[in-house]
């Protein structure tokens, strides 16, 4: 057993266990176990960022998502009258065109990914990633991080004037 | 001297160097290394919480003009051990009609996610598993895992108690989670970094302890952590005049232990938090080399655990609006108007 191999396990049982859970939240009947493997999901997403020395995302990973998530339980619990077996129609008759223009994509993914010299190279993560991702922030990139900002307060305001019934 | 860095380096190297002997390669001896830590901070830790709820009953017990535990070894010590044995053996009743995976992962998540926060705390010199370069942050992000939890306990047992303890307890730790984190930033704004053996280390005297330039940025923490922690006067989740014991009402047996210990753990970990930040973690307030670091570091934690003990055994309970409206309405603004001075005062002084 080699270190490489170790990376490797690390890698593919993270991997697994992103599209497990993924496959599961879309594929629950019951709202609430969806919301619990999206957590899942989320973590481990996080693991890979953790595998890529992405501290600084990996916990912001953790801590934007699986709040959000928390808050998706609390409306799901809230606002829908049948939680669990709820039945479902997967599919209907589009399903032979939908599957076809999906693998189509999936083809597309993998013949691109397949064919992307992608640039390989031994550079180290920077120590303090939160200082230099806050320094772009505010300095090269404080346009967009303004604008996403705008759009999300915007993004609220239009949630609560929908929801507002009167 | 008596630093147990140098013992826990001699002792590693022995056991690494056997490992090396049998012919395993340096990563998967790292990787068992990482085990023996997981399992020796588990021991401390539960070791810790075994006192902390010993303590809990005693500290009440005075306040309230009684002896608390006596039988049970010298002044009731190992009455906690016997507590624990017990709900060990106990049958594990589990109702009908449950959402039984939800019922049985929620205690497993809310004490794993309560027990990985130690992974990145400097419990003394030296002794710190994995410092972080965002330590703070992902001491946030893990806590927050506990409100998944207490979710998942209230709508997996299937009970209206349950479900409006669980519910309440998210809303409430999603709400104080908002002035916790923004009272953290002012220490972090200081101190320039989120890595905690970093902000210790800059906390080498008595005066250069983060408090007497946070002292506003504590107070606000420490209310928040009060209530992250679900301890009165914030306890109402599991109010147990109205809700019978919130959302750990239909667990039994070892699950119910797993939600006890968590909690005492949850309240180790705020006051963990709290000295790291803003008391100088491991420093001795003689300067850094004054007795051993990790015993100032567990004096001044237990302090702080004593102070929340304090807490509950003195305040009423909070009704649940005037929860909310004081989180919203006074703890948030306090937070910005930290925030704002600590950036006024980093641009004078600075």
């Amino acid at each position: 057993m080699t270190d490489a191999f170790l990376t490797n396990l690390a890698f593919y049982v993270i991997s697994f266990c992103v599209i497990a859970g993924g496959i599961f939240v879309v594929s629950s009947r019951n709202l609430f176990h969806s919301a619990v493997f999206l957590v899942f999901t989320l973590f481990s997403v996080a693991g890979i960022f953790v595998m890529l020395s992405a501290y600084l995302l990996a916990a912001i990973q953790v801590l934007v998502y699986v709040g959000a998530v928390a808050m998706l339980m609390i409306f799901g619990v809230m606002l829908t009258t049948q939680l669990s077996n709820v039945r479902i129609r997967y599919m209907n008759e589009q399903v032979w065109p939908a599957l076809l223009i999906c693998a189509g994509f999936l083809a597309l993914l993998v013949y691109g990914l397949t064919d992307t010299p992608f640039a390989t190279g031994n550079v180290a993560a920077p120590v303090e990633g939160a200082k230099a991702i806050g320094t772009l922030l505010m300095t090269k990139y404080v346009l967009p991080f303004e604008m996403v900002s705008v759009l999300l307060l915007a993004a609220l305001v239009g949630a609560i004037v929908i929801a507002k019934k009167d | 001297m008596f630093e147990l860095r140098g013992l826990i380096d001699t002792i590693w190297g022995w056991i690494a160097g056997l490992l090396a002997d049998i012919g395993l390669s340096a990563g998967l001896v790292q990787l068992i290394g990482y085990a023996i830590i997981a399992a020796v901070l588990f021991g401390v830790i539960a070791l810790v919480v075994l006192f902390l709820v010993w303590w809990e009953r005693k500290v009440s017990a005075k306040m309230q003009d009684r002896l608390g535990p006596m039988r049970v070894g010298w002044h009731g010590i190992i009455q906690t051990i016997a507590d624990a044995m017990k709900l060990l053996q106990k049958e594990d009743i589990t109702p009908k009609n449950i959402d039984f995976p939800i019922h049985f992962w929620a205690p497993v998540i809310t004490f794993v996610a309560a027990f990985m926060v130690y992974v990145t705390v400097p419990f003394g010199k030296g002794l710190i598993v994995a410092d972080l370069n965002v330590g703070v942050l992902y001491i946030i992000a893990i806590t927050t895992f506990t409100v998944i939890g207490l979710l998942m306990a209230g709508w997996g047992s299937n009970n209206k108690y349950a479900l409006l303890g669980g519910f309440r307890s998210a809303a409430q730790v999603v709400s104080y989670e908002v002035p916790l984190t923004l009272s953290l930033l002012g220490v972090i704004m200081i101190s320039q970094t989120l890595s905690l053996g970093t902000i210790v280390g800059q906390q080498d005297g008595f005066f250069k302890w983060y408090v007497w330039r946070q002292p506003l940025g504590f107070v606000i923490f420490w209310i928040a952590a009060t209530a992250e922690c679900n301890r009165t006067p914030f306890d109402l989740p599991e109010a147990d005049s109205e809700l019978v014991a919130g959302f750990v009402t239909e667990y039994s047996g070892m699950k119910f232990a797993m939600f006890f210990l968590a909690e005492f753990l949850n309240m180790f970990t705020a006051s963990v938090v709290a000295v790291t930040l803003f008391f100088g973690g491991w420093m001795s307030p003689f300067g850094p080399d004054f007795g051993p670091s990790w015993l100032w570091f567990f004096a001044k934690t237990f302090f702080f655990v004593f102070v929340l003990m304090w807490f509950r055994w003195t305040y009423p309970r909070l009704r649940v609006d005037q929860l909310m409206g004081f989180a919203w309405k006074v703890l948030l603004p306090l937070a910005f108007l930290n925030i704002l001075l600590t950036g006024l005062g980093i641009y004078i002084f600075d």
